[in-house]
């Protein structure tokens, strides 16, 4: 530790923390926020699955499963996904890695926070006051004629936009503005490419998502009928406006989680990218192709064979992209020295449930296959593989690979990795099952099902368990680490990263004086007065 | 072999024609990509465990740089790197071409499909079918005929879904979809509905029952009438104690919807102009419309044509046809259309002008069905023209 | 509007506007421009999705559309459009005035400016009441006896959601032109350093163009 004061206690009482405009407090106000939001969420999981383990009723009727299965949607999603990494770990480390004393505009960010706050408790007042039963799609007519609060939960998806637009346009002018003196693009680590891409898409879907939630809400509040068919409006329509943005809003969620796992395979491998270029810019692909893909959403709404064969086949380069940033982080492996802790069993996790998931997303880009799976539960289980086993694995990753940096802390490597083995096993148990109820015919939102899909929902359902008791041990040793881990060093992990370089927990500028951005964040075959090369001292 | 790899996969009885194929390329996607998946979890492992702190190929141990082998390994690296995403390119493009492919014919039904009406509201999928009756639940199809579903929704969307036969179509309130299948055996199958529609949603299913050809004709004699003002039977031609009055066909049905609801004031079915365009081989035709584009005139025209009138008009003819959105149901629509289409061949005798000024009345109110090109038209059936089922608004200017 | 820590250079009295994590005045405008670009790339999507959606519907319902726009008040429209083309250069000219160091003549077309949003949604005001008195209004109470067709009043729903959208940005605009008077005002915007003005006339300058568009869209093309 150094003289400097820390970040933690550079201000104190609670004002100090609701009116921060330090970027790495405004972070961990993020990190409360979603974690809060992903406990919920979570706790929604697990009532459904206990929903679904019989055929008729269990524990809940038909209408609550429904606002269920919608507030685990709308809680997962906006409150969760969207601003995990970016608005926790692009917040605390993007303008560090750039070696920048804030963002550029940290009162902006403090109120990209209070729009996530106010949303979201917009939202919960929604779902707890009468509830949501339309689906997190908000699909049209149904949303604009459901008699629950859809008006109320679309507003606060909205008003959660702004702070997911905020948050972009922070990062993107910090990427373009702050870099530290000498630093060029091709300079910068791996983590903020992808935060940038994805600030990039924040900025130019969220307001198309905006626009059309705020469409429903009026509706839904005044009648407008613009995608209502009885009043000449066309639901087709809508269709196309939410998936332009809910499209690549998975990119939203996964391209940070990429940049994570880039850091992560880096790090622990102690070795230099395969390719930089292949990273840095496969990001920048996806966020592009990701706009022009949304129609595989559509392909048994009634959309032309033409627009059909144009959506499948631009769906597919998206994958192409990520296949190339996988094959990237497995050649970073090679001739590396790698060290085994939890971030890396998290990266593990992720580099099978990730490439699963994502072949499975070619599959049913492939039109005719997705006639059959449209709508069961096999999309179910794709897009929670991309979803949980990118996102949430990749999230996990980097709590764990930052924890020390940011609370000066170190956790319990032993509990870390049973957590780590029980959320990804009890990941794949939950979901493997449910690519087969796909398969057998099992449409999602199906509060009861023909008796012969049981034995599989059992099944995910026993899975779903110890993904829960896989998060629960989790938050218990973390929470402990919180108040009683040992001290962490500077650099436990014996990283090049930038962010590795400032004391632990970095004082409230970052850096004490300059920041030394020589050598470069994956200079390992560098020698280097700050690297012992002996992960044991 | 194929039959191993559905039981894994627990794939439902393929039991339409279509489905074999579908799931040839499912296993063929599928297979490739759980094997691409391990592979690259098998090769993440072994470099895990190789290259591992300490481990025999650790730079360490290799001495502090290691970096002597690097540049020509790299290079084979990034040959190998470049290869498998060549490789998975084409591979994707493959699968996007045999799947367009069937898309394609998915879309595509054959000319002597069988007709029947599908309509869709919470939580109930009726059925019309060609002779004229109706069936809630339950929809009966021959084996070994092409049948098309002309479908659309009363209120939100919902989504014709039956696993068994690999077809899946959303049921769109205000447009009319369809999908097509052909069943191999008979037997029950199950109708889900795909689209999140409410509270009911998981319990808004239907039957597919495949019939063999007599068992089908039985079946659907066994069916009510769909619902209509006046007698659903002609009068068998000799009047007997036993003989069982014929139920209409559909297309008759239609004709006597078309006589009730006042259609046939603005519509001939004889190709003479007047109020509104004709029906005589009005079906299938392009026809021009107001503001420059044109438009064929399929189910979902005609359809739209009833519902909103004004949202495609015919060139040449005013705006004045009223909605009759709510004044005819679903069952009756799909009569009409189908009445439609069985003018299709009748050829227009008085060409495509319009005749804006004709008078109310001027020309026979109802039309024969059954009249081949050319024939004197026949009397009209018995049914009271333009009865209490008249629209509310009248059709002329 | 103070930032937190003292300045790295205190002296001269334009420094005291830096923020800490910028090396330099020019980085920071240079940011804060691009942040306003940024911005305003995001409201062109926002509106671009109804431009989307008025596209869409157009091609579904040409001939209501033209009979629609038959019965809109041009005249109101395109005064409209004069009045707004006029505040964008006036607050071009307020913005240039004050790089010559002429507050007063800054203020006075700062409040040119304003009078005229004042005047826009003053014009657009009269047009709504007219249309509600017709029975133009959006949603279920659509009552217009000459255009009672179903394209008719997807145009009007279009219409009220569009013109209502961007009369929302103006009364933003207004607000801000008010912050930008104190700012000129108290002297806090001076002729080095006006980087607030010169981002509050970008964004006039976008809601002025959004009008651009929805003047033809709306009046123009019947």
């Amino acid at each position: 530790m150094t003289s400097t004061a820390s970040y933690l206690t550079a201000g104190r009482g609670l004002r100090s923390w609701l009116f921060t405009r330090d970027h790495k407090r405004i972070g961990i106000l993020f990190l409360i926020g979603t974690s809060g939001a992903l406990f919920v969420g979570g706790v929604f999981a697990l009532l459904l699955r206990l929903e679904l383990l019989t055929p008729g009723e269990t524990i809940m009727g038909a209408l609550d499963y429904n606002r269920l299965f919608t507030q685990h949607g709308i809680v997962m999603v906006f409150l969760f996904m969207v601003p995990a990494i970016p608005g926790v770990f692009g917040n605390f480390f993007l303008p560090i890695m750039l070696g920048a004393e804030d963002v550029a505009f940290p009162r902006l960010n403090l109120a990209s926070f209070y729009a996530y706050a106010i949303g979201s408790a917009i939202v919960l007042a929604a779902l707890f006051a009468g509830g949501v039963d339309t689906g997190w799609t908000f699909y049209t007519p149904y949303s604009t004629s459901s008699l629950t609060a859809v008006a109320t939960a679309a507003f606060g998806v909205f008003v959660i936009g702004l702070s997911s637009i905020f948050t972009g346009i922070n990062f993107v002018v910090t990427t373009h503005t702050l870099r530290a003196r000498g630093m060029g693009w091709m300079d910068i680590p791996l983590f903020v490419w992808s935060i940038y891409a994805t600030a990039i898409i924040q900025v130019l879907a969220t307001p198309v998502l905006g626009l059309s939630l705020l469409l429903v809400a009026v509706d839904h509040a005044w009648g407008l009928g613009i995608f209502d068919p009885a009043q000449g409006g066309d639901p087709i329509l809508f269709q196309h406006l939410f998936w332009f943005y809910s499209h690549p809003a998975v990119y939203i969620m996964v391209l940070p989680a990429m940049g994570v796992v880039s850091e992560v395979v880096c790090t622990f491998a102690h070795n230099r990218p395969f390719s930089y270029t292949a990273i840095a810019l496969s990001s920048l692909g996806i966020a592009f192709i990701g706009f022009l893909s949304w129609g595989h959403h559509l392909f048994v709404s009634g959309m032309s064979v033409l627009d059909a064969g144009v959506f499948g086949i631009l769906s597919m380069f998206v994958a192409i992209f990520s296949a190339i940033k996988v094959f990237t982080w497995t050649a970073t492996l090679r001739g590396g020295r790698i060290t085994f802790t939890t971030p890396m069993f998290y990266f593990f996790g992720f580099m099978f449930l990730f490439v699963f998931g994502g072949m499975t997303g070619v599959a049913v880009a492939t039109s005719s296959l997705d006639v059959h799976w449209h709508d069961t539960y096999f999309v179910v289980a794709h897009f929670h593989f991309i979803m949980v086993g990118g996102t949430l694995t990749a999230f996990l990753a980097a709590l764990h690979y930052w924890f020390p940096k940011m609370f000066g802390r170190v956790y319990s490597e032993k509990w870390g990795i049973i957590g780590a083995t029980m959320v990804i096993l009890g990941f794949a148990f939950t979901f493997t099952p449910q690519f087969l109820l796909g398969n057998a015919g099992m449409p999602r939102r199906y509060f009861s099902y023909p008796a012969e899909f049981q034995w599989l929902n059992v099944l995910s359902t026993a899975g779903a368990s110890i993904l829960g008791l896989g998060m629960a041990i989790t938050l218990g040793y973390l929470v402990y680490a919180l108040f009683r881990g040992a001290p962490a060093e500077d650099n436990p992990w014996r990283s090049r990263g930038f962010e590795w370089r400032t004391p632990t927990p970095p004082p409230l500028h970052n850096f004490a004086g300059q920041p030394e951005m020589v050598p470069g964040a994956y200079d390992y075959h560098v020698a280097d007065h700050h690297d012992h090369d002996d992960p044991a001292s | 072999m194929s039959e191993l790899l559905r039981r894994i996969l627990m794939l439902p009885e393929q039991s339409s024609t279509v489905a074999a194929d579908i799931d040839r390329l499912h296993y063929f996607v599928i297979v490739v990509t759980m094997l691409g998946a391990a592979g690259v979890a098998a090769t993440t492992l072994w470099f895990l465990i190789r290259y591992r702190e300490g481990g025999p190929l650790s730079r360490r141990s290799r001495g502090k740089t290691g970096e002597e082998i690097r540049p020509a390994r790299t290079r084979a690296a990034l040959i190998a790197e470049l290869t498998a995403v060549g490789g998975l390119l084409s591979l994707f493009v493959l699968w996007w071409v045999i799947g367009f492919r069937q898309f394609v014919g998915l879309h595509s039904p054959p000319e002597d499909s069988l007709e029947v009406y599908v309509t869709a509201k919470q939580w109930m999928w009726s059925f019309a079918y060609p002779n004229g009756t109706g069936s809630n639940g339950v929809l009966y199809v021959p084996v070994g005929q092409p049948v098309e579903l002309i479908m659309t929704s009363r209120d939100v969307v919902h989504s014709f879904y039956v696993p068994e036969f690999r077809i899946k179509q959303d049921v769109v309130p205000g447009r009319s979809s369809t999908v097509w299948f052909e069943v191999v055996r008979p037997g029950r199958y199950q109708v889900f509905c795909a689209e999140y529609c409410g509270i009911s949603h998981s319990t808004m299913r239907a039957q597919v029952i495949a019939l063999d050809g007599e068992d089908y004709a039985r079946a659907l004699e066994g069916l009510s009438a769909i619902q209509l003002a006046g007698p659903t039977a002609d009068r068998p031609a000799v009047v007997g104690e036993q003989a069982p009055a014929e139920p209409l066909s559909l297309a008759a049905i239609g004709q006597r919807v078309a006589a009730q609801a006042g259609c046939l004031r603005c519509h001939t079915v004889d190709g003479t102009a007047h109020t509104g365009p004709t029906w005589a081989g009005l079906y299938g035709a392009t026809i021009p419309l107001e503001g420059g584009q044109v438009a064929v005139a399929s189910e979902a025209y005609l359809t739209e044509s009833m519902m909103d009138p004004r949202a495609k008009v015919h060139l040449g003819f005013k705006p004045v046809m009223p909605s009759y959105q709510g004044i005819i149901d679903a069952p009756q629509i799909g009569a009409l259309v189908h009445y439609i289409r069985s003018l299709r061949d009748v050829r227009r005798s008085g060409g495509p002008e319009p005749a804006p000024a004709a008078v109310e009345g001027s020309v026979p109110l109802v039309q024969p069905l059954t009249g081949e090109p050319g024939e004197p038209p026949a009397p009209p059936p018995a049914s009271p023209p333009a009865s209490g089922t008249a629209p509310p608004a009248e059709a002329t200017p | 509007m103070t930032t937190m820590t003292p300045p790295p250079d205190p002296g001269e009295a334009a420094p005291r506007r830096l923020e800490p994590q910028f090396a330099d005045l020019a980085r920071q405008e240079h940011a804060v421009r691009l942040g306003m670009w940024v911005f305003l790339g995001s409201e062109v999507l926002l509106f671009a999705g109804l431009f989307a959606l008025y596209a869409a519907y157009r091609t579904e319902y040409s001939a209501d559309f033209t009979a629609a726009l038959h019965h809109q008040n041009l005249l109101i429209g395109t005064a409209n459009t004069f009045v707004l083309i006029i505040s964008s250069f006036t607050v071009a000219w307020a913005i240039h005035r004050l790089r010559h160091g002429d507050r007063r003549a800054c203020l006075v077309f700062l409040a040119i400016t304003m009078v005229l949003g004042a005047l826009f949604l003053a014009f657009k005001a009269i047009e709504y009441g007219d249309h509600f008195a017709h029975g133009v209004v959006p949603g279920r109470g659509y009552a217009s006896a000459e255009l009672p067709a179903r394209g008719a009043r997807v145009f009007f729903n279009l219409y009220f959601l569009m013109t209502g959208l961007h009369a929302l940005h103006m009364i933003g605009g207004l607000a801000v032109m008010g912050w930008l008077v104190t700012r000129v005002a108290r002297r806090r915007a001076t002729p080095a350093y006006h980087a607030e003005l010169e981002m509050g006339g970008l964004y006039w300058h976008l809601v002025d163009s959004v009008w651009i568009f929805l003047w033809p869209l709306f009046y123009l093309t019947g």
